[in-house]
């Protein structure tokens, strides 16, 4: 199968980037400096991600909030315009079928941006949801991610109104003549930007970001360990069809007025199992795993209690390198999560040993005003 | 591009292997192998006084993205392990042919060098892949 390209494929081959097949997109895993170095950088200046591969969707029209509200457990009601959410679309079993990340766009319009793995499945599943709603996939849309302590000292100079959003805002703005989206979010833990971008001007914009002294180009590797220190879920991994957000941990994602004791409680897919979790804590929780020494562990691999009693299995890891060391997350027993508990994990047969901590490992920099 | 220096010998799995002055077999991973694993953050070396033939497993390469396992190129008794590699395993990418070695051998049949590939057949084989 051939593989999909984003408006900035030529800047990244131009840059060296070493590229890799990812959710059916030909992506840049990393540039000549490597993940670490990619990594720390991001976490001490300002690093330019593509991540255009995910889906932009716009659905607007006669009651887009209630049509909308039934398919994720957030107040979108309540939501400002130019607000941002996180939010889920559960299943009818309480599971998640993907994160997406919701922009309200005007009074009855929003705008979606889902995971590149599921955007297919995505549109398919609003397509079946709408009733006189319009929806719009933006496939002439680049998005860029500028995420850094030193981010938005960059967008200062391209867009001062960019660079006065707060944590989980949006506003348009004109960078070089170009009109774009630009929204105060992203996934790597720190202070940051994600624009959405005419694909046409992607590749001028991403150049004109990248002649900034503070900014390099990040590939995916990186991306993943930034947001695996950060704590923060990846679909696919954190989240499946079997996982609901109590056992996630994404308890906070649910908004108090579609909780039980809401005023606007359940009606949408899996409430009632959902519900029922909040009550009688599910028996596993995600929790995040300090690695004893430098031997890195691995998604899937096994985790033991003391007694070498299987009780988990990890979901993520990678090397943090702001940590700097081996760091995971798993889903692991309710009673053995707590922060310090002592576990171990089975590499090819070897027992690591490694201890329930807090997460993020890497501690978040959100600017929220 | 990776650097294939033609003094070294190279097996399939990516070993570099150099006889020493006095007789013994350095070994390590090859440039091209460290370029293609990415970030080294752990490497596990065989102990001092094993004894390994000729393809046996040797130990084990992490990077941030793979764990990928080292062959014994020849055969012989492990008589160095280079333990810089357990605090800086960086050292693999930065300088695979010299400070990046991996353990020294005493070899038990030098004519096991014989059977491994010269520089241009190994840089042919890079290309394949």
């Amino acid at each position: 199968m051939d593989l999909l390209t984003t408006p900035l494929h030529a800047l990244h081959t131009e840059l060296g980037a070493k590229m890799v097949p990812f959710a059916g997109y030909d992506m840049p895993v990393q540039y000549p400096a490597g993940i670490i170095k990619e990594h720390l950088h991001t976490r001490e200046a300002a690093g330019l991600f593509d991540v255009s591969h995910m889906g932009q969707v716009v659905i607007e029209g006669p009651d887009t909030v209630a049509m909308l509200e039934t398919l994720v457990p957030v107040d979108l009601d309540g939501l400002p315009v130019n607000g941002q959410t996180y939010a889920l679309f559960t299943n009818e079993a309480g599971g998640v079928q993907d994160d997406l990340i919701i922009t309200r766009w005007g009074e009855q319009r929003f705008f979606l941006v889902v995971n590149a793995a599921c955007k297919a499945a995505d549109i398919a599943y609003l397509q079946a949801h709408v009733n006189g709603q319009q929806l719009m996939v933006l496939e002439d849309r680049a998005l860029l991610a500028l995420q850094g302590p030193e981010a938005r000292e960059v967008m200062q100079n391209l867009s001062p109104e960019a660079a006065a959003l707060t944590f989980m805002q949006g506003c348009e703005a004109t960078i070089a003549g170009v009109s774009v989206y630009i929204t105060c979010s992203g996934y790597t833990g720190e202070d940051g930007f994600e624009l959405s971008i005419p694909a046409d001007q992607a590749d001028a914009i991403a150049r004109l970001l990248l002649e900034q002294p503070a900014v390099e180009a990040i590939g995916l590797g990186a991306r993943d360990s930034l947001r695996l220190e950060a704590g923060l879920c990846l679909y696919g991994h954190e989240l499946s069809e079997t996982i609901d957000p109590v056992q996630a941990g994404l308890l906070w994602s649910i908004s108090k007025a579609r909780r039980a004791d809401g005023v606007r409680p359940g009606g949408f897919p899996g409430a009632e199992v959902i519900f029922d979790r909040m009550e009688n804590k599910p028996a596993l929780r995600r929790v995040g795993l300090a690695v004893e020494g430098k031997r890195p562990v691995r998604d899937g691999q096994v985790v033991l209690d003391a007694d070498g009693n299987r009780v988990g299995e990890i979901c993520s890891a990678c090397y943090g390198a702001s940590v700097g060391g081996p760091i995971a997350m798993a889903y692991v027993s309710r009673a053995l999560g707590e922060p310090g508990t002592p576990l171990q994990v089975d590499v090819r047969g070897k027992m690591i040993p490694v201890t329930v901590t807090r997460m993020p490992f890497s501690p978040q920099r959100y600017f929220r005003g | 591009m990776s650097q294939t220096p033609t003094e070294l010998k190279y097996a399939s799995s990516h070993e570099w292997a150099r006889l020493e002055e006095d007789g013994t077999v350095t070994i390590g991973i090859t440039d091209h192998a460290q370029e293609a694993l990415g970030d080294v953050v752990f490497v596990e070396l065989p102990g001092v006084g094993d004894t390994l033939a000729a393809g046996d497993d040797a130990g084990v390469v992490e990077s941030v993205k793979a764990a990928s396992d080292i062959y014994a190129p020849v055969g012989g008794e492990v008589i160095a392990t280079n333990e810089q590699l357990e605090d800086e395993p960086e050292t693999v990418n930065s300088d695979p042919y010299n400070d990046g070695w991996f353990f020294r051998l005493k070899p038990t049949d030098t004519g096991e060098l014989d059977k491994l590939m010269d520089a241009d057949a190994y840089t042919a084989q890079c290309a394949d892949e």
